[in-house]
């Protein structure tokens, strides 16, 4: 397989032009990190790629059961290459129903299979975990295409921030 | 000799090809390089190379101070290259400033006119302060380097910022010229060909407006020097900022030319060693320009080889290389406009722009067209091009952009082409092949 088709493959393409959790509920669009989350357990983070200009806003709405805060919901609305709106997609899939620190993990990891220059992570555990996530292997060989794959998770991770559920 | 293209044979561009090393190196699986990104730094001369080396293995010595040979042949090369390149833009040398690139070049425009407003240089420097109730005027079309520049100079003096808009095909609105530019009108700042829409901006009616009103005009010429012929005395222009890069120069170099009389006038942007006549423990006393406004030690090697740089240029013949690009501008339009589903922004035709196009494809996004055209191959410039506003005109975050040199080929046109028509296709979208 060229470098090409492993940046861009199948399963990447599909979400670019299907994504998931994209639309952001009515007066969420075109929010700014300051702005005021509509409720408690709810935060809006928007993030730029200042080399490309592309941009994400993402809200994540977390609920707090039995003392464990857990994801409930993840939409986004954005501009961007493939590349980047295919992970805010995979990201979307990845949380929802999870608790703060599987996030965490999840963020950890993918972050380390993108600095990993296209090796992946020698690690089944970990790209079990990953899920979809693992086909961004390939672009993390290009080094100016991975700040497009964690645009949208310094989106999220703002955004939990911003939401307050860590403080609790 | 055949002529296949304007301005050079196919001989004479072969030549020209030969002269870059790098040209001839191979990229991942063999592929040839087709190098469509000289708008953001072009390729460098074999000669260049050498004299930058040269100066390093021969002369190296600190300029413009030390009693020995060494110091006086590093000085020699080093005021040798001002003139050359003073030469080249149609200047005299001592209204040459080295300047680490264009933007700093401006930036130090931008600056000494803050420090004028604040009362530095005295009663000579009073022509450059400005305060409430003044303006700056920039165009829509400008690069970050000769916009931010001046809206942090208006934010520190109280000064208004203003801007002539754009043309649905990336022209400078001429109309809105005796609108904008008024008797309030300080500086007019604008750009003399835009990186993204390779726009030439007509220079004569802006300056003489500008000058009509009593304003000084700020050329950004960085996209300009490398590609048409350059007169600045003849354009008229006030200052006018370049970079060395571009023209087939060393990174770290660029330079400011600012009229003689003004330059005097102004104070310094950057203090400290070099640029000093007398300092006490209170205060100082500053050189005449250049020499004023290049505190530190300055990029000798650099500055020298861009001498030889303008020097390769002038050899080719600007009048030549403008030609030989025009040439390639109208192909590489041609190309763009052959391949369903790829959009022109800037000027269709090829008359008054450069070999400089940028494009859109519809349902791919720009990052994603240049890895397919990275695939082929064939290097462009992807995303906002350091022109934000130039995009948000025309309702898009991004573009890809294809810019030619000297030494661009036919054959490389075609090999644009070629990869270009595979991109909607790579992403499953109908209307091609």
């Amino acid at each position: 397989m060229s470098a090409l088709d492993q940046m861009y493959q199948q399963v990447i393409l599909d979400h670019a032009k299907f994504p998931h959790g994209r639309g952001l509920p009515e007066g969420d669009e075109g929010a700014t990190a300051v702005a005021v989350a509509p409720h408690p357990g709810c935060g809006i983070s928007h993030q730029v790629n200042p080399t490309c200009g592309d941009e994400i806003t993402l809200r994540v709405d977390v609920s707090r059961a039995g003392g464990v805060a857990v994801v409930d919901d993840v939409r986004w609305e954005g501009q961007g290459c493939s590349i980047s709106q295919a992970s805010a997609s995979v990201l979307h899939d990845l949380v929802i129903g999870q608790d703060l620190a599987t996030v965490d993990r999840l963020s950890a990891t993918f972050h380390e299979l993108m600095s990993s220059r296209g090796a992946g992570l020698d690690d089944e555990a970990a790209e079990d975990l990953l899920g979809d996530a693992v086909a961004f292997t390939g672009s993390s060989k290009f080094p100016a295409r991975i700040k497009c794959a964690l645009l949208g998770w310094a989106a999220l991770s703002d955004a939990l921030i911003l939401s307050g559920a860590r403080e609790e | 000799m055949s002529v296949t293209t304007d301005g050079l044979t196919s001989a004479e561009l072969a030549a020209v090809r030969a002269d870059f090393p790098l040209l001839a190196r191979t990229l991942r699986d063999g592929r040839p390089l087709v190098y469509l990104d000289s708008g953001a730094t072009a390729q460098k001369p074999e000669v260049v190379i050498d004299a930058e080396q040269d100066f390093y293995v021969q002369r190296n010595a600190a300029v413009h101070r030390g009693a020995h040979q060494l110091a006086e042949e590093a000085t020699e090369a080093f005021e040798d290259a001002r003139g050359k390149v003073a030469r080249f833009v149609g200047v005299d040398a001592d209204e040459l400033v080295w300047a680490k690139n264009a933007t700093e070049g401006i930036n130090l425009v931008a600056y000494a006119m803050g420090n004028a407003s604040a009362g530095r240089g005295g009663a000579a420097a009073r022509r450059f302060a400005l305060g409430p109730g003044d303006e700056i005027v920039v165009t829509e079309a400008e690069h970050h380097a000769n916009l931010v520049p001046w809206q942090e100079l208006a934010f520190r003096t109280g000064a208004t910022l203003r801007w002539l808009g754009l043309d649905d095909e990336g022209r400078i609105r001429l109309d809105e010229l005796d609108t904008v530019v008024t008797e309030r009108t300080r500086v007019l700042a604008f750009t003399h060909a835009s990186n993204v829409t390779g726009a030439v901006t007509p220079v004569e009616p802006l300056v003489a407006r500008a000058h009509e009103v009593g304003a000084l005009v700020v050329l950004d010429a960085c996209q300009s020097v490398p590609h048409l012929p350059v007169d600045l005395h003849a354009l008229g222009v006030d200052f006018a900022a370049f970079s060395g890069h571009k023209m087939y120069g060393p990174t770290g170099v660029g330079a400011l030319y600012g009229r003689r009389e003004l330059l005097e006038a102004l104070p310094p942007f950057l203090t400290g060693g070099s640029m000093v006549e007398i300092v006490t423990m209170t205060e100082t006393t500053f050189l005449p320009p250049p020499q004023r406004f290049e505190a530190g030690t300055q990029m000798v090697a650099q500055a020298v080889a861009l001498g030889v740089a303008a020097d390769y240029l002038a050899e080719l013949g600007m009048a030549n290389v403008a030609a030989h690009e025009h040439h390639v501008a109208g192909r590489l339009l041609e190309a763009v406009a052959s391949v369903p589903g790829v959009r022109l922004i800037g000027p269709h035709d090829a008359r008054d722009r450069l070999a400089t196009v940028s494009f859109v494809v519809d349902g791919v996004h720009a990052h994603d067209v240049g890895a397919v055209l990275d695939d082929k191959g064939v290097a462009v410039r992807v995303g906002h091009h350091c022109a934000q506003p130039v995009h948000r005109r025309f309702g898009i975050a991004a573009t890809s952009r294809a810019s030619a040199g000297v030494y661009t080929t036919d054959d490389e046109v075609e090999a644009f082409r070629e990869a270009l028509s595979g991109v909607r296709a790579f992403f499953g979208l109908e209307g091609d092949r």
